[in-house]
Formats: structure tokens, C-alpha cells, sequence
């Protein structure tokens, strides 16, 4: 390989449509908005009974069936830890754990839930019993602003436990070694947990330090 | 989001039927893309058949020595299965390079199959574009676009999107098929290399499914053996859509297979760029890439392109 690679093929480059394009473009922007008043309507009800076992009380509830889990348990059972950050499943604001695996609560539906077992940051611990992942975050100082805490502590609660069952991540070596509680595993695992304030640093502190505390 | 009525579907054959007849339906299984979608009023559903409740979950053993991997396997465990940790190195590879640990929890392997393009002008609606209204033009070829994401070869005047997923790369690699049930019942198996339909004049239809017509399971054959190995390049370390990636399968004599992922409407791949292999990355390139139509800000994928396989290939 010479250090310096020449392109090693001819290619053309692709032609874009000159500025009047987009004036049109605008005219369709408004065209379109009208199409999408003609689609299908609803064929039953708009709402459901769901029951959901949040942090180990059942709750029954009636949601508009697009309800997502996040504004369900924000809005109707007022827990409020679980954030609302991009609402789009960017952020990790939001992650809680169903069924004993995080997930993005703002891209799941709260009618889909029924019957499931949902645990959120309340359910983690409390002001006076804090969970060894809330007690690392406080004592490392795993955050700034804080918002986006609940849900770095929920995905890093779920870390560990992926690591501990040989859930093989982007980093890992060797598939089919047992897998060790490196930085850069947790690094890697944690990347759908975004801090805007650039806490990783002791985030990351606070996560080695309770994959320590449990090795 | 529109307003929308649900139900849950109890066997293939009915969920097919009731998406074939019930206007306006879509199914549900993890969501992570659908709900995405739905929210930006992109995809707007009138009705919802969740899946979740299928027998469809499982990975088994088939009678010719490969893998038959239920389509509602999530990410997480398709990556984790010992099996194909063991033989589809490739597939787990890819698995763990795409989205977050969130979403690979709910992700399935149908629905990862099925997402929908991350093209910037397909997401904003203010822009024109031809797979979410045909007809409308490619706001990704307006003077001043977006268009770095955007794909290089097998697209069209009409379409330069790029098929988004790591997991597909790595299946095309190892001649996964697709199988599906209709909603009259009968059941076909579609080789992955011909699910996805190039965009040409109607990049709106993006596979060959019929209305209803629901994926059930991916079938991989037999292992191949070989170095198995999906280099993602990204413009941040994790957590992004591929700008170039690369699915390798080599053997000692240095034959193989490679699929690129991050250039194309589809994961891309061809025999005679699979036959250049033991020449080197240039030589594999100058096949898989012929032809390539770049735009002024994605033109840097043919050099990455060629220069991640041959990273790859000195690693060995």
C-alpha cells in the first residue's frame, strides 16, 4: 500500500438540482402536509386497560394506545425520575428496565407493556436506602446538572449485569471469552447515555467503582 | 402522533391477513424505528398489530447444519447466542456495532431488517423526498444538502439513501435468507441478496414483500469457517450510523467474501468483487464500487471504503 492512495477509480460526481429547485421544494412541503390529511382512520378503540408492575406494584391503567411507557410513568403515575430528554431514543434519558433489561422508554408504547415488570430509578432506591449505583454517582460526582443521572444509572446498573451474562459489546476481543469489567467496555456499553454537562469521566468512576465493590 | 387502534396478533398467518386487509395497519414488534417515525408523522399508522406475542423468538438448529433465527429475536440475543458467537462471528460483530444496548434490547431481527433509511431529507418533512412521497424529488440532491451519510453506488436520480443497518451487512455476507408468510398462508424463502429492491424511479418500494406478506425467520446456512470480521468507520466512536463499514469472511488460502455497508440503498455485494479478494482491497474495490455516482461530500467513501478493507486485511 503506498502511503498516499490515489482515488483507484474514475467515478463521477452526482449533479445537484440548481437553487430554483428548491422554490419548489417549498410548494411541496405545503402539498404534502394536505396528502397526509387523507390517510386511514382507526379501526377500534383509541384507548387501552393495560396493567404494568411498576418497581413491584401492579398498576392499573387506561392510556391512549400512543402512550409511550415514558409518559405513562411520567404523566399518569407520576414518577418523574425517568427523564424526557430527545424523545427519540438518542439520549438515554429515559432508559428504565423492563423485565430486568434497560430500554429506551420513550420508543415503547405503554399498551405493548401489559403484564410486564417495569423498574425505574424510584425503584432502584430511595433518599435513604440508596442503591450502590446511586451511592457511587454521589460519591464520585457523576454528574452536573443531573438530568440525565436516572437514566446513566439505570443503563449502569443494566452494564454490569450484560457483562456478568457474556453479552459481547462493539469492544470485546475474543467472542468467546469470558468478558472483564474493562473501561473501555463500560465505555462502549454506556455510549447511549448522553451527558451534556461531560460528566463520563466520573460516571465511569462511579461504575468501576460498583463493578469492584460486586467482583 | 395520529391517532391509532391496536390488537395482538396470535398466529403469522392471521397478522398477515389483517395488515393485508385493514387499511392504514402496520405491524409493531420492537418499535425503536416505527415510533421514531410515527412521532415526526413520517410513518402514520391508523392501526397497530403487535407481534411480540408470536412464537417467533427462538434460534434453532436447521436440518443442513445452519441457523434458522426467529424474527423476533432481539439484537441482544441474536449477538450473544453461543452459536453464532462460535460460527457467524461476523453477524455478532455487526450485531454490537450498530445503535445502543437500549435499543439492541428491543430491536428485532425482522424490524432491524425493515428499518427505514436515516437519509436527512427522507427525515424532514419539509424537504422533498421520493421515498416518503414519490413523486415529490431528492431534497439529499438540492444544491446545499446533506448529503455526507448519503450512499455512492445503486442509487438513482430519484433516491442516494443508504439501507442503515450493520446486521444486514454482515447476513448478506453469509447468503442469509429471509423466509416470510403471505396472508393466504403460503410461506417463501427470499435470499437477502434479492429482499431489497434498488430505488431506480421508485425508491419508495424498498423489498420485495407483498401487502401483509410478514418476515417469520432469517435463515443462515452452514458456518463457513474462515477470519470473520465488520469494521464500522463513524464519525464518533460508538453510537452512530456507519459512514463506510465492511464485512469480511477469509479464508487461509485468502478467498472470501465481503459486504459494505454505509454506500448503498442495500447491503452491497457481488461475486466479482468477492473473487478479487486474494488481490487485495484495491482489487475488490474497483469491482464492488464500479460505477459509483458519489456526490462532492460523500466522494471520500470510495478512498475509506478501500482503505478499511485493506486495514482489515493487514490486521490478519
Amino acid at each position: 500500500m503506498t502511503p498516499h492512495m490515489v482515488p483507484y477509480m474514475a467515478y463521477e460526481i452526482r449533479r445537484r438540482a440548481l437553487l430554483v429547485a428548491t422554490a419548489a421544494s417549498a410548494l411541496y412541503a405545503g402539498m404534502a402536509r394536505l396528502a397526509s390529511a387523507q390517510t386511514a382512520e382507526p379501526v377500534g378503540p383509541q384507548a387501552s386497560d393495560v396493567s404494568i408492575t411498576v418497581n413491584g406494584t401492579p398498576r392499573p391503567l387506561h392510556v391512549d394506545n400512543r402512550t409511550t411507557l415514558l409518559d405513562a410513568l411520567r404523566e399518569t403515575l407520576h414518577l418523574t425520575g425517568t427523564k424526557k430528554g430527545c424523545d427519540h431514543g438518542q439520549c438515554g434519558a429515559c432508559t428504565v428496565m423492563v423485565n430486568g433489561r434497560r430500554i429506551n422508554s420513550c420508543l415503547s408504547l405503554a399498551v405493548m407493556h401489559d403484564g410486564d415488570e417495569v423498574t425505574t430509578i424510584e425503584g432502584l432506591g430511595t433518599p435513604d436506602d440508596l442503591d450502590p449505583m446511586q451511592a457511587a454517582f454521589v460519591a464520585h460526582d457523576g454528574f452536573q446538572c443531573g438530568y440525565c443521572t436516572p437514566g446513566q444509572i439505570c443503563s449502569a446498573t443494566a452494564v454490569l449485569d450484560e457483562i456478568a451474562a457474556g453479552i459481547p459489546s462493539y469492544v470485546t476481543d475474543d467472542l468467546t471469552a469470558k468478558l472483564s469489567f474493562t473501561d473501555d467496555e463500560i465505555r462502549e456499553r454506556m455510549s447511549g447515555n448522553i451527558c451534556r454537562c461531560g460528566a463520563y469521566a466520573n460516571i465511569l468512576a462511579a461504575i468501576k467503582q460498583v463493578a469492584e465493590e460486586r467482583a | 402522533m395520529k391517532p391509532i387502534s391496536y390488537e395482538r396478533a396470535a398466529d403469522p398467518t392471521h397478522a398477515a391477513a389483517r395488515a393485508a386487509n385493514v387499511r392504514g395497519a402496520k405491524f409493531i414488534a420492537g418499535g425503536t424505528n416505527l415510533l421514531d417515525l410515527m412521532k415526526l408523522e413520517i410513518e402514520a399508522p391508523a392501526h397497530l398489530i403487535d407481534v411480540n406475542g408470536l412464537d417467533l423468538a427462538e434460534i434453532t438448529e436447521t436440518d443442513t447444519g445452519g441457523l434458522r433465527i426467529g424474527a423476533l429475536v432481539r439484537n441482544t440475543d441474536l449477538a450473544a447466542d453461543a452459536r453464532v458467537r462460535r460460527d457467524y462471528g461476523v453477524l455478532t460483530r455487526a450485531l454490537v456495532a450498530g445503535a445502543s444496548g437500549q435499543l439492541r434490547n428491543k430491536a428485532t431481527t425482522a424490524g432491524n431488517l425493515l428499518q427505514r433509511t436515516r437519509c436527512p431529507s427522507f427525515y424532514d418533512t419539509d424537504q422533498p423526498c421520493n421515498t416518503r412521497d414519490p413523486g415529490s424529488g431528492c431534497g439529499a440532491l438540492l444544491e446545499g444538502a446533506f448529503s455526507r451519510q448519503l450512499g455512492i453506488v445503486g442509487t438513482s436520480e430519484s433516491c442516494i439513501a443508504t439501507h442503515p443497518s450493520d446486521m444486514a451487512v454482515a447476513m448478506r455476507a453469509l447468503d442469509a435468507v429471509v423466509e416470510t408468510v403471505a396472508s393466504s398462508g403460503s410461506v417463501r424463502s427470499i435470499p437477502l441478496e434479492d429482499f431489497y429492491l434498488l430505488p431506480g424511479e421508485t425508491p419508495d418500494r424498498e423489498t420485495v414483500l407483498m401487502p401483509g406478506e410478514i418476515v417469520t425467520a432469517v435463515t443462515l446456512p452452514a458456518p463457513v469457517g474462515g477470519r470473520q470480521a465488520y469494521h464500522k468507520v463513524r464519525d464518533r466512536a460508538s453510537y452512530a450510523f456507519a459512514l463506510v463499514s465492511v464485512a469480511l469472511i477469509r479464508h487461509p488460502d485468502g478467498t472470501g467474501r465481503v459486504a459494505l455497508g454505509g454506500v448503498a440503498p442495500q447491503p452491497w455485494r457481488n461475486a466479482a468483487a468477492d473473487a478479487e479478494l486474494p488481490n487485495g482491497a484495491r482489487a475488490v474495490m474497483s469491482r464492488l464500487l464500479e460505477g459509483a455516482r458519489p456526490t462532492e461530500e460523500n466522494a471520500f467513501k470510495i478512498a475509506l471504503a478501500e482503505r478499511t478493507l485493506a486495514a482489515m486485511l493487514a490486521e490478519e
